[in-house]
């Protein structure tokens, strides 16, 4: 169990991170999500006592981290910042860890085998490519079978094959009964490997709960309806209070994807200036059932009326659009949507 | 870069028995971490190379030098007053010769020892390991004041056995002079407690390149800074220099301008790397690694 009090940290005057407090729980894989920047290795470098709090304290089953007597067989880690001497050979990294913690020197190749590094072990780590670095990393977070781990991104980088096996092990670890906290900013991959979400933005705590209900709370269900009488369905609907934005007549709107798909109204277009024509409409404040009644009762005709489930991306970004570290308060800023799915594009 | 074999996975799921689970064990005491200093030490290849270029270049040094100055005594090659020393006390001659240089690379390597682990990041594992920080500093110093020290009583016995050797015809001098075991011995000493303050001082810099400039500062460019002072304060400040007072030991006989006994001096440099070596604790505790 990993518990952070009211966790402060000022870099030159400024909250990296600010006032946050939050449970790690045993048994369930954990995210830690936020935007870059938001604060993640930070708190997680304060946890792991490498930095001092300006407020607040951290503690692993109730203990503070430098109160641990031997920290590595009750708390692994893997940092995103590289600390392994590429001069030295991965055996040697993991021995020296070991000695220091009165490990068995047997030890170091049951986690070389554990992590598929055995081949290499006596080659320099500097010679690894970052896959196999990130395989070291969690060598040694594994090297004291400790109760309680904390992995800062630890799928950057790697290929889909490593990303898969990093998310099984997390799962089968946490399925043993460990705490298990993981960092990332790819909001897919923790959609798909965590049980549990902590959300961040600017130092701050966006949300703390389960997955799914990170999913369903944060984001605005929308309907999608294709209609040949727009205008009058539209009328229809904002007299009950419902939004209308109409989405763009393109190639992407046509085949369901990309920014339909997600829902995002097509920009300059307003719902008064909603002519005749078959049009598709994205409609929010208003359930499906109810459109298609209120189409029903006024003979409107409907192609389509389909209940868009937000995925955990739009999510992220509706709860972290206020904290981007460089972004507006008002409006979620373009560049760091277009960054974030980019990023997103790039993990698939 | 020649990136090793890329290795298959492990397999996707389960896990295989490295799971199991460490061994309970003991909880680990301070030897341990004396274990574990002495890893990173002997797994580098570059502190294995500085080690041996120390021995070498010191014994080799001071063999080239005393054979040079041997061979042309009576051409005047040292200079008259170059002769009146060196016969005053040989010991500290001998001691000089080589250790002059040799003393360069024990700095570099105690101002590395610390200074790599920040370059290379390793100092977050071992803070991760070691999160009171303290013992793995003070384990690390205990590691590499008694490798030092091994290796500089080789480097200074050989080098005085060597010396003499060569010396012999010109200038008698043995183990059984008086001072001049302690003198060679002594030398030992005083370049461990140097490659220590080297250590402080890489602790309390953190960066490679500053921390060597100001190890080489210290060692080499101080004493003649204060030499430039007016004269009684110049000579009161360069004796109680580290390096200045520190190398007093390696004197056979302790000279009428000495202002300093040989362990007198000694005991100074101890203070000076006591010093620093608190102040390195001091903010390594403090500081964010």
């Amino acid at each position: 169990m990993i518990e952070a009090r009211d966790l402060t940290k000022l870099y030159s005057g400024k909250a990296a991170v600010d006032h946050l407090s939050f449970t790690v729980r045993p048994g369930r894989v954990t995210g830690f999500l936020g935007p870059n920047g938001a604060g993640k290795s930070t708190t997680m470098r304060l946890i792991l006592g490498l930095d001092w709090p300006n407020t607040g304290v951290a503690t692993i089953n109730g203990q503070r981290y430098e109160e641990l007597a031997n920290p590595l067989r009750t708390v692994g880690a893997l940092l995103e910042a590289k600390s392994v001497h590429g001069g030295r050979s991965a055996a040697n990294h993991l021995l020296f860890l070991a000695q220091s913690q009165g490990l068995p020197s047997s030890r170091v190749n049951e986690v070389l085998d554990l992590v598929g590094l055995r081949e290499v072990a006596d080659k320099r780590a500097g010679t690894f490519s970052l896959g196999m670095s990130q395989r070291l990393g969690i060598a040694a977070a594994m090297l004291g079978d400790p109760q309680v781990l904390l992995l800062d991104e630890p799928v950057n980088g790697l290929d889909p094959e490593g990303v898969l096996w990093i998310r099984n092990l997390l799962k089968y670890l946490a399925g043993q009964g460990r705490t298990v906290l993981v960092s990332s900013h790819l909001m897919n991959e923790m959609a798909v490997t965590a049980d549990h979400l902590i959300v961040i933005g600017r130092g701050k705590l966006i949300a703390d709960s389960a997955t799914q209900d990170v999913i369903a709370r944060s984001s605005e269900q929308s309907v999608r309806v294709r209609t040949p009488d727009a205008p009058r369905l539209t009328g229809l609907i904002e007299a009950e209070g419902g939004k209308v934005s109409l989405v763009a007549e393109s190639p992407m709107a046509e085949t369901g994807s990309g920014a339909a798909a997600s829902g995002l109204p097509a920009s300059g277009f307003l719902a008064s200036e909603i002519t005749g024509g078959p049009r598709t409409l994205t409609v929010t404040g208003m359930p499906a059932p109810r459109i298609g009644e209120l189409a029903a009762s006024a003979s409107v005709v409907l192609h389509e009326l389909s209940p868009q489930l937000a995925s955990l991306e739009e999510a992220f970004m509706e709860l972290t659009s206020g904290s981007l570290e460089f972004g507006e308060h008002s409006a979620p800023a373009p560049a760091a949507d277009a960054a974030a799915a980019a990023a997103d594009q790039g993990h698939r | 870069m020649t990136a090793a074999q890329p290795v298959s996975p492990a397999s996707p799921v389960s896990p295989p028995g490295g799971l199991a689970g460490a061994p309970a064990g003991k909880p680990a005491g301070f030897g341990h971490l004396l274990l574990s200093e002495w890893t990173k030490i002997r797994s580098v290849r570059s502190t294995v190379w500085a080690l041996i270029l120390f021995v070498v270049v010191t014994i080799g040094f001071t063999v080239l030098v005393t054979a040079l100055i041997t061979s042309n005594w009576n051409s005047g090659g040292g200079g008259q007053g170059g002769h009146e020393r060196i016969i005053a006390d040989p010991a500290a001659f001998l001691m000089g010769a080589g250790v002059g240089l040799g003393q360069l690379t024990i700095c570099v390597l105690g101002a590395l020892l610390i200074t790599t682990e920040y370059s290379t990041g390793v100092i977050r594992a071992s803070l991760l390991a070691v999160p009171r920080r303290t013992p793995m500093l003070v384990a690390k110093a205990i590691v590499f004041a008694g490798l030092i020290l091994v290796l500089a009583e080789i480097v200074c016995f050989g080098s005085f056995f060597a010396g003499s050797a060569i010396l012999h015809s010109r200038v008698p001098v043995s183990l059984g002079d008086p001072g001049v075991a302690r003198a060679v011995f002594g030398t030992g000493l005083y370049l461990t407690v140097l490659g220590l303050l080297a250590l402080a001082v890489g602790t309390l810099i953190r960066h490679t390149a500053g921390a060597i400039a100001t190890v080489i500062g210290v060692v080499l460019v101080l004493p003649i800074l204060s030499g430039l002072l007016p004269r009684s304060w110049g000579a009161h400040i360069n004796a109680y220099l580290p390096q200045q007072a520190g190398s007093l030991i390696s004197h056979a006989r302790q000279q009428p301008a000495d202002l300093l006994s040989p362990w007198q001096g000694f005991g100074v440099l101890c203070l000076w790397t006591a010093l620093l070596l608190a102040a390195g604790i001091y903010l390594l505790k403090r500081r964010d690694a």
